[in-house]
């Protein structure tokens, strides 16, 4: 029926087949289908960045993109993003400098900030606060967020903290 | 540890971060019990009108529904929300002149509706997506009535009244002054008047609202979890609306995605949804999207003042009258609350003896007003810190000159006001040096004069740079009390509970600094338990910047009672006297003698009841204590935020070129999270002055749905703050603290609108409301 | 904001689809990046009953120099253009503007189809495909057809494809060598839909203006060339004067819409502002460093 789909999709490394509705949002299917309740969603319309994952190594918002559309895909949530119990080493900055308040946005900020050290290894400030104004957080005012990834940044470029295999 | 206060003062790293970081957090969403069901709400798309019928035959058929109920149903079974919380103290009362009327807002609205977004009727599904599919084929059958939109029309008596049983839309008036401001008025050298208007935006928390409860049939109880910051508040009205005794109901908060006041106060869906869940026998889950956020989460602000102002040829403010009134929205859940802040926290830190305000709050068919991040102050802020910015003008002075001589000097702390808070007791200013921290804030920007030999040179080359300047005081603290229970757990770790509701600000970390402090133990070593009714029976909650005053203070009572009965055991099996004890180390000790000492887990073995125990006579059992703290009066913070600003006049776009924030909350708990703090409360107030509105139209049609419409701030539109500190402890409460939570959303909006003001005076040109837009900076420029 | 039921295809090729939209006519929608349907369908202000997914037809991604002119796939991503050297070395201007698009994680999804097919007034590649004279091949249940960007978009959010058409292929000409090029955007935040955003290409030939392309997002109902602006250029010199005369050209010649955001006044006054800007901008960077 084409109203339902099965899928099967990989996960945190891990291998997963799921069915569901064709109109079930990617969001949702993590969330209920699959339990992993880490990604939240804040707007349900694409604007906030709450609920960025990794798809097929690209940073997406999953609440606007179908459960359908992840079918074979490689997809990492925050819950895949430490490995062994080490922090990545934006999950360290994170808590270093004291980058996050009440944690809703904190999914959506790590998979966009890791993103986009990824195609920008040695930014500037001012493209940092670009990159970032792709979510939105209503605790931090974001100046403790861009101290936290320039010195992610820095960790990652030197090699003193590990980045994760998995993103 | 021999120091007296180890942690006290340190930015210890936050323990809420593991479970945050690497999403193994709990918010009320992501809560899944068996059986669950989810709810759906029909909310009304007419913004006044007379509900005639609601028809749910069709939605009862849709596929996985499984109940559905509409207002005129319910009215049958559950009565309205109560208002018990909105009841003033009597040292108010008689205080201050003033009539309240508080209409009560049911659970869904049955006889009209009154906001677009009210909700009518609620369906219950196997899914959100069924839900909202059987919602959609709901009829509701509504007479429209005339929306009143604009309060100044909805003051006249040919208006519509949005509650008939009260022959107005006036639901509060009342009235504060000292001196006499109408003769001062009259007599002084110069008196202008000024019309301000504050728009309404809100707190809009990246996570919305959510309610999940659960009625067990076993014990006849019910719990609810919400993400709501007062949680002992909503068992009681659950107590009074479910006819249940408190005993057998538990409200819980889980991790809270942001409350900044919106979460302040018990909604309808908060008490409806724990009905449904005894009345269908499963638990019921209603997560609230952020479109019906916009319009049915409450908003705040949207005050009107119209001021008259009297001051001498040398900038002293001498009287000063305000008139203002409160764009209340359809029902007013926390009553007095924001109006009476606004009133009390205009004269901010200056000296004048004459002052009068009057408010009104006026109901309107717009979604309900109530507490967000500053709650009334940010609109007291405004008026008054363009009427020095005006002052200034008018006379030719500079805008921080006037502030300085009507500043209240340090020498005259502690300074009494002479007008009561709205805990009844008279303002007293105890303590702090504003004069200080406007010269700081003046340093911080490369001093003054240079400042403006800067803007004089720029302007000679076209080039607009102004100085936006917002000083302001914040009562904090307020009572009535908070609770703490203390207990010292058989491992030896120090178990604390609390009343208080986090929603981000990192209380765990907070309190177990303050515990470990006060115990002479590691933080590590203390478990903290928040916001859960079943922790500890009484509370109040975290609005207005109070709980680390309150908690702290809890926190101290329940401690210095607990100590002497710790004393006591231990003394008893040291075989010494209490008075040779010492608190180190987690354990008791010897003075003067290390090695002897014996760990608070021998202590709490020994305290325990029966044959085994080692109390002393007349010591009872346990090692348990709860207290109360409850607080005199509030205790004063203060900032002055400072701003340069440069203008692209040409588009209107306002560039934040430096913005500089000298802020006082007394003794710091931990640094690193009242920084984060004050960010966070200046970037809302920047959202709030440049980009986040809330809008009607005439017909009372909200015009903003969704992030498309309403514009928070990004990390791209927000300048670096440049942070100062100042340390006056309070001598209110045993750790010397002052609250920060909200300061900091004050004084943006005013510090943007006379820095603009300020870049183009001359041009002569006022900005006396908010939001300011990129267009009207344009148009005021582009005549010219 | 969940969205209404529907049924679900995600065929592999463009035939399949063509076959697909006959079949269901007006009752399907073709889903591309997503990034502006799926938030329709969440507030279900659109609740197709049909959806056919593109992002499973790999003929229909792609970046091809071909004989002096770059052709792309209309499922090609955005964030594919972003960091595509041949983007960068043909298409210098379209590589600045993808920038403002939306934000990265919203490029990982969105595509330049999507973006041409759904023609929002305040976008910016539909402007970019004005300036740059661009065409797309559209596919039909009768063959293929080129619509020339003149022709694409014939008002807000409506395109000149008909019901069973599909947008395939977006086609420009390599950029002239040396060619001068700007960009400007004004939004009340970053990564917003432009209130009013100008972009142009100068051929400058021996110190006169031998082609001037301007056009504006944000600021009509859909983008549109500034022809009296570039008339005034053609064939003179491009120094203040000219640059000012184009700016107030632009200003003047616009139908600007009105809403929350900006009134027409206002409009018309960042037309010339931004079109000014622009030509400054782009007359600099001509000048050695």
């Amino acid at each position: 029926m084409a109203k339902s789909v099965e899928i099967h999709l990989k996960v945190n490394g891990k291998n997963h087949v799921g069915h569901c509705e064709s109109r079930t949002l990617l969001a949702d299917f993590l969330r209920d289908h699959l339990n992993l309740t880490g990604t939240h969603t804040g707007c349900e319309h694409g604007v906030c960045g709450v609920c960025t994952i990794f798809v097929n190594g690209e940073a997406v918002r999953s609440c606007i993109m179908l459960a359908a559309q992840a079918n074979g895909a490689e997809i990492v949530t925050i819950e895949g993003l430490s490995t062994e119990g080490r922090y990545h080493a934006v999950q360290k900055a994170f808590h270093e400098n004291h980058a996050l308040q009440c944690g809703f946005c904190t999914p959506g900020m790590l998979a966009t900030v890791i993103d986009f050290l990824k195609t920008n290894p040695s930014p500037t400030k001012p493209e940092v606060k670009e990159a970032l104004s792709a979510v939105l957080c209503r605790c931090t005012g974001y100046q403790n967020i861009v101290k936290a990834v320039m010195e992610a940044a820095a960790d990652m470029r030197e090699g003193t903290v590990g980045a994760s295999a998995n993103v | 540890m021999s120091e007296a206060n180890g942690f006290i003062g340190k930015s210890v790293p936050r323990r809420e971060d593991r479970r945050l970081l690497t999403g193994k957090g709990e918010f009320v969403g992501d809560l899944k019990l068996p059986g669950m069901l989810h709810a759906a709400f029909v909310r009304s798309q007419v913004a006044h009108g007379r509900i005639k019928s609601v028809d749910l035959s069709r939605a009862l058929e849709c596929p996985g529904v499984a109940y559905a109920i509409a207002g005129p149903d319910l009215a049958k079974l559950l009565p309205p929300v109560p208002d018990t919380q909105l009841a003033l103290p009597k040292k108010w009362t008689t205080r201050v002149q003033h009539t309240f009327l508080n209409p009560q807002q049911p659970l869904l609205a049955h006889d009209k509706v009154r906001h677009v977004g009210e909700a009518v009727a609620v369906i219950l599904a196997e899914s959100r997506y069924l839900a909202e599919d059987a919602a959609e084929q709901v009829t509701v059958d509504i007479e429209p009535l005339p929306a009143v939109v604009d309060p100044e029309q909805g003051l006249g008596s040919d208006s519509a009244f949005l509650h008939e049983q009260y022959d107005t839309n006036v639901i509060g008036d009342f009235e504060v002054a000292k001196g006499e401001v109408e003769a001062s008025l009259a007599q002084a050298p110069h008196r202008m008047k000024r019309r301000f208007y504050h728009h309404r935006y809100a707190a809009i928390p990246m996570e919305c609202r959510g309610v999940v409860a659960a009625h067990d049939e076993r014990t006849d109880s019910i719990t609810v979890w919400s993400a709501c910051q007062v949680i002992h508040w909503l068992r009681r009205e659950a107590s009074t609306v479910l006819k249940m005794p408190e005993a057998r109901i538990r409200c819980v908060a889980l991790d809270v995605g942001g409350g900044f006041g919106v979460k302040g106060h018990v909604y309808p869906e908060d008490l409806l949804i724990p009905f449904l869940a005894r009345e269908v026998g499963r638990p019921v889950k209603w997560l609230e999207d952020r479109h019906e956020h916009f319009m049915s989460a409450s908003h705040s602000r949207d005050q009107t003042h119209d001021v008259e102002f009297g001051f001498d040829d040398e900038g002293h403010l001498l009287a000063f009258k305000d008139e203002f009134i409160v764009d209340c929205g359809a029902w007013n859940p926390i009553g007095s609350g924001i109006a009476y802040n606004t009133a009390v926290h205009l004269p901010g830190p200056y000296k004048f003896d004459h002052f009068l305000v009057r408010s009104r709050i006026v109901v309107t068919n717009k979604v309900p007003n109530a507490a967000y991040r500053g709650a009334g102050r940010p609109e007291a802020t405004f008026a008054m810190e363009r009427v020095m910015d005006l002052i200034a003008v008018e006379l030719g002075l500079d805008p921080a000159e006037v502030r300085m001589r009507n500043m209240i000097p340090h020498s005259e702390m502690p300074y009494h006001l002479g007008i009561p808070y709205r805990d009844g007791e008279p303002i007293v200013y105890d303590s702090g040096d504003y004069p200080e921290s406007l010269r700081q804030a003046l340093t911080a920007i490369g001093g003054l004069d240079a400042f403006r030999e800067r803007q004089r040179a720029a302007r000679a080359q076209g080039r607009f740079l102004g100085l936006g300047l917002g000083c302001y005081v914040e009562g904090t603290g307020v009572g009535p009390f908070e609770s703490a229970t203390v207990r010292i757990d058989p491992s030896g770790k120090i178990y604390l509970a609390g009343g208080a509701c986090p929603q981000g600000q990192g209380m765990e970390t907070i309190f177990s600094q303050i515990v470990a402090d006060a115990w002479k133990v590691d933080p590590k070593d203390v478990v903290v338990a928040l916001a859960d009714t079943s922790a500890i029976s009484i509370g109040f909650g975290t609005i207005a910047s109070r709980s680390t005053v309150n908690l702290s203070g809890a926190i101290y009572n329940a401690s210095q009672v607990l100590q002497k009965k710790v004393f006591a055991i231990a003394a008893n099996l040291m075989e010494c006297s209490p008075v040779d004890l010492e608190l180190r180390n987690g354990s008791v000790g010897l003075v003067g003698v290390p090695g002897k000492e014996l760990p608070l887990a021998r202590i709490a073995k020994a305290a325990m009841p029966g044959w085994e125990n080692a109390r002393p006579e007349g010591v009872s059992a346990g090692l348990e204590e709860t207290a109360y703290f409850q607080p005199p009066t509030v205790t004063w913070a203060y900032a002055t935020h400072a701003a340069i600003l440069d203008l692209d006049v040409e588009l209107g776009r306002i560039e934040i070129e430096k913005y500089v924030i000298v802020h006082d909350c007394g003794v710091v708990v931990n640094p690193m999270l009242v920084d984060g703090q004050i960010h966070g409360g200046a970037v809302q107030g920047l959202g709030g002055a440049l980009l986040e509105e809330l809008a009607y139209d005439s017909e009372g049609q909200l015009l903003v749905g969704s992030f498309m419409d309403y514009l928070v701030p990004g990390a791209s539109d927000v300048p670096h703050m440049e942070l100062k500190h100042m340390h006056f402890p309070s001598p209110l409460n045993p750790f010397g603290v002052k609250g920060v939570g909200e300061g900091s959303a004050i004084a943006p909006p005013v510090v943007i609108a006379n820095g603009v003001c300020d870049a183009l005076s001359h041009l002569k040109i006022e900005f006396n409301s908010t939001p300011i837009k990129p267009e009207q900076i344009a148009r005021a420029v582009w005549g010219r | 904001m969940k969205p209404a039921a529907f049924d679900y295809y995600a065929p592999t090729t463009v035939d399949d689809v063509m076959a697909l939209l006959k079949r269901h006519g007006s009752d399907a929608r073709l889903l591309a990046g997503g990034q502006t349907l799926l938030p329709m369908m969440n507030f279900r202000l659109a609740a197709p009953e049909v959806i056919i997914d593109l992002n499973r037809i790999p003929e229909l991604a792609f970046i091809r120099e071909a004989g002096g002119q770059v052709h792309i796939g209309a499922m090609t991503r955005q964030r594919a253009l972003e960091f595509s050297p041949v983007i960068a070395k043909d298409l210098p201007l379209l590589h600045e503007a993808i920038k403002m698009v939306g934000h990265l994680p919203t490029r990982s999804r969105g595509t330049i189809g999507g973006s041409l097919a759904n023609a929002d007034s305040a976008a910016e590649i539909p402007m970019i495909l004005q300036v740059l004279e661009g065409e797309v091949l559209v596919r039909g249940p009768d063959g293929e057809r080129t619509i020339p960007a003149a022709e694409l978009i014939l008002d807000a959010m409506t395109t000149s494809l008909a019901e069973s058409e599909m947008l395939a292929e977006v086609r420009f000409q390599v950029m002239p060598q040396g060619a001068l090029f700007a960009v400007e955007e004004f939004s009340r935040r970053r990564g917003d839909f432009a209130i009013a955003a100008v972009a142009a290409m100068l051929v400058v030939k021996d110190g006169l203006c031998e082609k001037a392309r301007i056009a504006t997002a944000g600021v009509s109902s859909f983008s549109s060339r500034l022809r009296a602006a570039e008339e005034i250029l053609e064939g003179r010199a491009l120094d203040a004067d000219a640059i000012r005369k184009a700016g107030e050209a632009a200003g003047a010649s616009i139908e600007p819409v009105s809403d929350r955001n900006a009134s027409e006044e206002y409009r018309r006054h960042l037309t010339r502002v931004l079109t000014t800007r622009v030509l400054n901008r782009a007359a600099e960077s001509a000048k050695p460093h």
